[in-house]
């Protein structure tokens, strides 16, 4: 009956809106309201404070979160775009081998990938001194720290944000479209600007929006490598430790709001124009490179970029194998051992984070998947009134920065409601797998969209036709044919709740520290060694998701980004 | 195996009426074909049988049995879907048993039966094949096969044909028909493919922007059509405005439009149509006599020859009469290929062959 499938839309779209509006919405209402509380009462002393004039320290840190962020896109931009499309577009020695390592950014957790750069680069970094020393310099020739840190460590981990989707694009793009313009007597420095470029728009684009909105929520490098240098997503974290929740609330409420001004920007920017292709035609073919001059620079830039992208790999490598007590005065460390990672198994107290890790990881997970498809099929298969607003519902969190919706979780539950059953949830175990679901419910629906897109309602009208039931029909036809798609967003998810830090180190307790946690204590007590084994813990462990993802269920995790 | 019967169907989406007041008797073990262009609503109206849409008014039987808001699981059709909708994760085995599994049937049956099926449309040998192993035809065969095997009340094929190329087309025309008579089903075929339609059906009901023009039997279809869109649809026609001048008890009398002078005669069982209301003249092209010497008589034109088309077993002949341009056809005996731009030629309508029908089109449709 058509009754009986609309209350079915709703019997599957109630519990959707019921978390969204509980866990998603709610708590961000709840820091806009705080944030108009000043000193007992409402109005907008809030936002005066902020803005005023006497006290430069808010405007100085939202200056500098949008300049930074805006350095930060156009840095990535000029390593991303280029290499994707020497890596797409000609063929030399070892093409295939670069152009997989580009993305080993993606599997470095941020914190660990800021410790790693400070090691590196840092004041007593091994670059600097190993220059020093090669050449026998009075000082280190040069070090990162404030600004510049940060934009090395953004450019470093979200090039990769530019290279991927413009290489998707140059792979997608019919030849026969350059080739259509060539023959019409174009150069190619006019199809390159007249062809090639536009189509790119929407993947640059698109790039941009990742990186600008990463950069603002960005806390990790701020966070160890900004000294006294402010950004508005640290300003929250230090309001909130200072116990001033108004001004925290308020700070978050403007970083929602730039964050959200340039995603809706974006948006209409890339709807302007229709850059669909017409057909599908077939991939672009590499040009040979054969110039020899040319082709061994090419590899030469190849080496030396896998060199730069591991290196911080391999420094985490080498300094988790340092014994905490042996590297202080010296320059280089001298001993190595295995000591580090013997202890995780030895002393509960250093493996209880890797299981807290793993326990809050895959508790918000499990939610996520199961969330995440209901609310897909409802979005995509359905039809009810009020889609966009689920929608919007639920690309909130992805739109949100990470310090931001922990400021909304610790405002929305340090009380008892309904919500959380009568409970205190801040303080409790249970507020970091609920943080971390809320993070990635946009990733997982997102790729569990494109998957069922993909999928023709005709399958499931021909298991209705032979008489299969909804369930079966979802059982047997939806979900296994969406599945692939379904686990690159639920891995990833996966994946970042492991190496999540900014809502870890907002709503973290003793019971539920995860690793991230403890790099950061062990940093704080110059334990390098052991924060190094967190930190390859780590990437193991996302090296190991994804490579099974891969390899058993042929899912491609960056086809989610 | 049931009879179906649509009373008053109307389907509206939102304030677009896709189906209107439609009202079918479809029989017991006929092929039954819904024909018309795109967006005709034929599809929405199959939907409508399969439980996929339900109207907006009316009511749909099978049998006795009121069907009209029963879910489409429950309806026992058997549909083949205009992409096959072949389940991409399934072998050829499992897709067939798809329908049977569903309805619990044994282990040993479900094998027999699955087999049965895939020897009625020759695919046997293909059993574990992954689907997406196989050829547009032999899709298109397990399609069959699966909405066959669970002995559906009623055949529903959405336009099967569509993504075949045309020898297998031919081909698989036969096929469906070789089933059907076979298994003696009720069957309802979506086209938009008057040959299909023709060679194919029992029945056609021809619909056009909603609306049922006509239900009749091909010859019906072909030789009476209902009004001048189910004539200029179906086959090539001569479609010429006319006027009723005068009617005596065995013919009438019709006047061109734009030819005051000329009178034609029309026996009166060759008219379809009401006194007074816009008519046309349909007359097909391989009925119109044509002559290089001059004919006498009623009905007789003089023209010119302006294109001939040579299609190997026939020649198309499109002769200008005043401002009309006659099409004709005659089968190729090596009198008109050689024959020149500009020539000659006389033209004759013989009444028995002229169906005079409402002109629905409206104004100015018929000029070429």
């Amino acid at each position: 009956m058509r009754n009986k499938e609309m209350r079915f839309t709703m019997f599957l779209l109630i519990p959707v809106v019921l978390v969204l509006v509980g866990y998603v919405l709610y708590p961000s209402i709840r820091t806009l309201w705080e944030s108009f509380f000043y000193k007992g009462s409402i109005g907008v002393g809030n936002y005066k404070a902020f803005f005023s004039p006497e006290s430069l320290s808010n405007l100085e840190a939202l200056w500098n979160s949008v300049y930074i962020s805006l350095l930060s896109v156009l840095c990535s931009a000029l390593i991303g775009i280029p290499l994707a499309f020497i890596f797409n577009k000609y063929e030399f020695p070892g093409r295939s081998f670069f152009s997989s390592v580009a993305i080993l950014p993606m599997v470095l957790p941020s914190l660990v990938g800021v410790m790693a750069f400070m090691f590196l680069y840092g004041e007593s970094g091994l670059i600097p001194n190993a220059i020093k020393d090669l050449f026998g310099l009075e000082k280190v020739p040069f070090k990162i720290g404030g600004v510049s840190g940060i934009l090395i460590v953004h450019a470093y981990t979200m090039y990769v944000y530019f290279y991927m989707t413009v290489s998707s694009t140059i792979r997608n793009i019919d030849p026969s479209l350059e080739e259509a313009a060539f023959n019409l007597g174009a150069s190619r420095l006019t199809v390159f600007r007249k062809v090639t470029l536009p189509l790119l728009t929407p993947a640059i684009v698109g790039a941009s929006l990742l990186v600008f909105m990463t950069s603002m929520a960005s806390f990790s490098a701020p966070f160890l490598l900004a000294g006294g240098f402010r950004v508005l997503s640290l300003q929250i974290y230090f309001s909130k430790i200072n116990g001033n929740m108004e001004m925290a609330a308020t700070q978050s409420v403007i970083l929602s709001i730039v964050s959200i001004s340039f995603l809706l920007f974006m948006r209409w920017y890339q709807n302007r124009k229709d850059y669909r292709m017409q057909a599908k035609g077939i991939g672009a073919h590499r040009s040979e490179v054969k110039n020899l001059f040319v082709k061994w620079t090419m590899v030469a830039i190849g080496v030396i970029g896998v060199i730069v992208l591991l290196l911080p790999h391999a420094t985490i490598l080498v300094l988790s194998l340092v014994l905490d007590g042996t590297w202080t005065w010296q320059t280089y460390p001298s001993v190595f051992n295995f000591e580090n990672y013997m202890l995780l198994f030895k002393d509960p107290a250093i493996w209880d984070p890797v299981r807290h890790s793993l326990t809050l990881a895959f508790i918000a997970t499990l939610g996520n998947l199961v969330f995440g498809v209901i609310t897909s099929y409802v979005l995509v298969k359905r039809k009810f009134i009020g889609k966009n607003l689920v929608d919007s519902m639920v690309m909130l969190p992805w739109a949100l920065p990470a310090t931001v919706v922990g400021m909304n979780l610790i405002l929305a539950f340090n009380e008892r409601s309904i919500l959380t059953f009568g409970h205190i949830l801040v303080g409790t175990f249970w507020i970091l797998p609920l943080a971390y679901f809320i993070r990635h419910i946009p990733l997982v629906v997102r790729s569990t969209n494109a998957a069922l897109e993909q999928l023709d309602d005709s399958l499931e009208e021909a298991a209705r036709n032979l008489g299969a039931k909804w369930f079966y029909t979802f059982r047997r036809i939806v979900l296994p044919l969406v599945l692939p798609g379904v686990l690159s967003g639920t891995l990833l998810a996966f994946v970042e709740a492991v190496g999540e830090f900014p809502t870890s180190v907002l709503l973290y307790t003793l019971n539920n520290r995860p690793i991230s946690i403890e790099i950061m204590n062990q940093l704080r007590m110059f334990n390098m060694g052991q924060a190094a084994a967190y930190g390859m813990i780590q990437i193991s462990l996302i090296a190991i998701v994804l490579f099974i993802s891969n390899k058993f269920f042929g899912v491609k995790a960056e086809r989610s980004l | 195996m049931s009879s179906i019967t649509l009373k008053h169907v109307t389907k509206k989406f939102n304030t677009f009426s896709a189906v209107k007041e439609l009202n079918l008797e479809i029989k017991e073990g006929e092929f039954f074909t819904f024909l018309g262009p795109s967006g005709c609503g034929k599809t929405t109206t199959l939907r409508m049988i399969a439980g996929f849409y339900y109207p907006t008014i009316g009511t749909i039987h099978f049998g006795d049995k009121d069907m009209t808001r029963v879910a489409p699981e429950k309806r026992n059709t058997g549909m083949v879907f205009q992409n096959y909708a072949l389940f991409p994760h399934m072998t050829v085995f499992e897709n067939v048993a798809f329908g049977l599994k569903v309805r619990k049937c044994a282990k040993s049956e479900v094998i027999t039966r699955v087999e049965e099926a895939l020897r009625k449309v020759r695919l046997e040998q293909l059993i574990d094949r992954q689907v997406s192993q196989l050829s547009g035809g032999q899709q298109q065969r397990v399609a069959l096969a699966r909405a066959l095997v669970i002995e559906p009340d009623i055949l529903l094929l959405d336009e099967p044909l569509s993504n075949l190329d045309a020898r297998l087309r031919d081909e698989m025309r036969a096929e469906i028909l070789r089933l059907q008579r076979e298994y003696r089903i009720t069957t309802i075929y979506v086209t938009h493919d008057q040959v299909e339609a023709l060679t194919m059906s029992d029945r056609i009901a021809v619909f056009n922007t909603g609306e049922c023009q006509q239900v009749g039997t091909p010859k019906q279809i072909y030789d009476e059509p209902a009004n001048d869109f189910v004539a200029s649809f179906i086959g090539e026609t001569n479609l010429l405005s006319i006027q009723l001048a005068r009617e005596d008890d065995e013919k009438i009398y019709v006047r061109l439009e734009n030819d005051e002078t000329t009178e034609m005669v029309i026996p009166k069982d060759r008219s379809n149509t009401i006194k007074d209301t816009p008519s046309a003249l349909s007359i097909r092209p391989e009925a119109v006599e044509v002559s290089t010497k001059e004919l006498e008589g009623a009905n007789c034109f003089q023209g010119t020859i302006e294109m001939v088309q040579f299609t190997g077993a026939a020649e198309h002949l499109f002769i200008k009469v005043g401002e009309q341009t006659i099409q004709a056809l005659v089968l190729n005996n090596h009198l008109w290929s050689e024959r020149k731009k500009g020539e000659s030629v006389w033209i004759r309508f013989p009444g028995e062959y002229v169906w005079i029908i409402p002109n629905v089109l409206g104004e100015g449709a018929h000029e070429k």
